[in-house]
């Protein structure tokens, strides 16, 4: 199972191919299964690309999880996904005073 | 302080428009991305993980409070509340959208800052000793050679698309506390027999996938020729330096292969060409830069102070908070105040934009407008007068500040890894944390005595493992975080490189093992007096092996 993630280009957040468009979060994200479908994402993903509304464009392995919702098998694309693994800024202050 | 003259002032807002029209080129279509990404690196701004990133540049570490208090006005306004400052005395904004970095290089040009060669084959930001001016073993203050290099090396034609990217480090004292030996060229400031002051040049060090010890390349140069022997030696690189490979392409590798003599001759051949020409340093210019950092107008005061003895014997974390993180200053009661940026299972060198207006605060109120950032990821306030320190510390208190760790086991130098850097293998932050948490107890802490250990997420050791005492490699290993452990590297006047201990450590394990190290050197030291480092070189790896792996 596959989906295709990116970077927007004019904020840098990152993105995934879903069916209504690029979305911030990964469980709307469209999970790609076939061979023909991956090959239609990435067309869409380049279309995309040339219009200037995404840039980096990667298909990356996922797994479901017990709730049926995608998570990357790569450590580095579930950071992406999911953020930080590290608390930051005010939380992670918050964190260390209390 | 170093100013922006007229020429400074009108080539920074240059940058400012330049990129704003490149900005918007790139989102009208007008620059394809292969196009516009060379132009951001040059202006410090990568795509990382999560976002962009921003680095901004803080000259030789020197900052005075406007600018960090606009530094904390920017993470307020434009990022996530905080800041990471970096081992290259830099600080890196980990969420700036694409469309505001215009307006952010705009505001840091109104406080004389920018974010210009913080990235690309060019020559970097100059690093140096995070207490010149102020450390009472200096010969000469380093960050006035470091601003005549900025000025050399700001946008030189010739320099501007180097085989590789270019460091330059500078101490001005014998103790290096600025790692010139793993630098492109590292300089340290001396005197020669008749008093005049000149630099010793190391060449050819660096980090790396390839680490490299520099190489003593002139025992003396004069501080005139700073600049001709400098170019010099880069006319030479650019000239051999590989462009083939990107791997070899660094001048450690052309020192390693051609060897410091030959290249010694080409260098000196090309100095003496040059060095009677437009490139030696005139006197008065020399000078007129001195005068940027002629020390403020310290107070006249003995060298104890009462109140800080009393206030020592009240407090005794205030007294341990003196004993860790304040050294010498070269002013009779006057002290150098190290605030921690690493909290016991914080991020290391992180700050939020609340802790940036406080610390701005702290340096107008206590030290004469002046802070530092360290290459260790700390922030120096460089001149608090020795009877102030129980109010700075308690200032510091209040924003959770006062870790009195520095140069202790918990002082951790830590690259941002796979939390937010895209070339990553591993996260560094995580192990950081629970090391510091492990170590947390001070008692614990002081027996340690001092002892680096430094992580760095993948080989290209931002978090300069190659030479921390206990160095920290994440590598990949089949899809999983792996920490492979060096021992015995130092980044001050006996520079080593470390020592690769045995085969390397799940996420799980890595922090018991360096609990077991730190267990062996308390077992085999000869006493207090031996730090990890000498009890390290005296008796080698074994001890170390066998608590690992026997
Ligand atoms: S050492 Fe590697 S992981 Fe760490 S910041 Fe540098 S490039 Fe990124």
């Amino acid at each position: 199972m596959k989906l295709i993630t990116a970077n927007r280009l004019f904020d840098g957040a990152v993105v995934f191919l879903a069916a209504e468009g690029w979305v911030a979060d990964i469980a709307r994200a469209a999970v790609l299964n076939a061979a023909d479908a991956i090959e239609a994402g990435l067309a869409a993903a380049t279309r995309a690309v040339a219009d200037r509304h995404v840039v980096d464009v990667n298909v990356i392995e996922v797994t479901l999880d017990a709730a049926g919702l995608p998570v990357p098998v790569r450590l580095r694309e579930r950071i992406r996904a999911f953020g930080p693994t590290v608390p930051f800024g005010e939380a992670a202050r918050e964190r260390l005073a209390a | 302080m170093y100013r922006y003259d007229e020429f400074d002032r009108d080539f920074v807002a240059a940058r400012v428009a330049q990129f704003r029209d490149q900005v918007a080129r790139r989102l009208a279509g007008e620059l394809s991305e292969d196009e516009f990404k060379p132009l951001r690196l040059m202006n410090g701004v990568y795509l990382q993980l999560h976002a962009y990133m921003l680095r901004v540049a803080i000259p030789y570490g020197t900052l005075n409070a406007r600018q960090m208090r606009m530094l904390g006005h920017i993470a307020e306004t434009y990022d996530k509340g905080y800041g990471h400052f970096t081992t290259r005395q830099n600080i890196q904004f980990n969420w700036p959208r694409l469309v505001d970095i215009p307006d952010i290089l705009a505001e840091l040009a109104s406080v004389e800052m920018h974010a210009i060669q913080t990235s690309g084959n060019c020559i970097r930001n100059v690093t140096t000793d995070q207490f010149a001016g102020v450390a009472r073993d200096e010969i000469a203050d380093p960050r006035v050679y470091a601003e005549i290099l900025r000025q050399w090396s700001t946008i030189h034609p010739e320099f501007v698309f180097l085989p590789r990217k270019f460091k330059i480090a500078i101490t001005g004292a014998a103790h290096d506390r600025a790692a010139i030996q793993v630098h492109d060229i590292g300089l340290q400031v001396k005197r020669d027999d008749a008093g005049r002051i000149g630099f010793a040049v190391y060449v050819g060090g660096g980090q790396g996938r390839t680490p490299m010890i520099a190489k003593l390349v002139r025992d003396f140069l004069p501080e005139e020729d700073l600049i001709a022997y400098t170019e010099a030696i880069l006319r030479v690189y650019n000239l051999y330096g590989r462009r083939d490979n990107k791997y070899k392409a660094r001048i450690k590798i052309l020192v390693h292969e051609t060897g410091i003599d030959e290249l010694r001759k080409d260098i000196e051949a090309e100095f003496a060409r040059i060095r009677d020409g437009a490139l030696r340093l005139p006197r008065a210019d020399i000078d007129a830069i001195n005068a940027y950092f002629a020390p403020p107008a310290w107070t006249d005061l003995p060298d104890d102070s009462a109140e800080l003895a009393a206030a020592r014997r009240a407090d005794a974390g205030f007294d341990r908070w003196v004993a860790n993180n304040v050294a010498a200053h070269k002013a009779p009661g006057h002290a150098i105040v190290t605030i921690s940026l690493k909290p016991i299972g914080g991020p290391p060198g992180d700050a939020t934009a609340g802790q940036m207006a406080a610390i701005a605060d702290l340096a107008e109120r206590y030290s004469h407008d002046e802070l530092r950032i360290s290459h260790e990821q700390n922030v120096i306030l460089p001149h608090v007068e020795k009877r102030h320190l129980k109010a700075v510390y308690e200032a510091l208190k209040a924003t959770d500040l006062a870790a009195a760790n520095a140069g202790l086991i918990t002082d951790i130098i830590a690259c941002p890894g796979l939390d937010y850097c895209a070339l990553a293998n591993a996260r560094s932050i995580p192990i950081a944390q629970r090391l510091s948490e492990r170590f947390a107890d001070p008692a614990r802490e002081e027996e340690i005595g001092e002892l680096k250990i430094k992580i760095s997420g993948c080989i290209n050791a931002c978090g300069h493992h190659h030479v921390g005492h206990i160095g920290i490699l994440g590598v990949d290993r089949k899809g999983e975080e792996f920490y492979q452990i060096t021992l015995g590297g130092s980044a001050d006047e006996r520079t080593s490189i470390g020592e690769i201990v045995g085969p390397g450590f799940s996420t799980g394990d890595v922090v018991g093992a360096v609990e077991k190290i730190v267990d062996t050197y308390l077992a085999v030291r000869h006493s207090r007096d031996e730090d990890f480092l000498a009890t390290y070189r005296r008796v080698g790896q074994r001890p170390f092996k066998e608590a690992l792996y026997g």
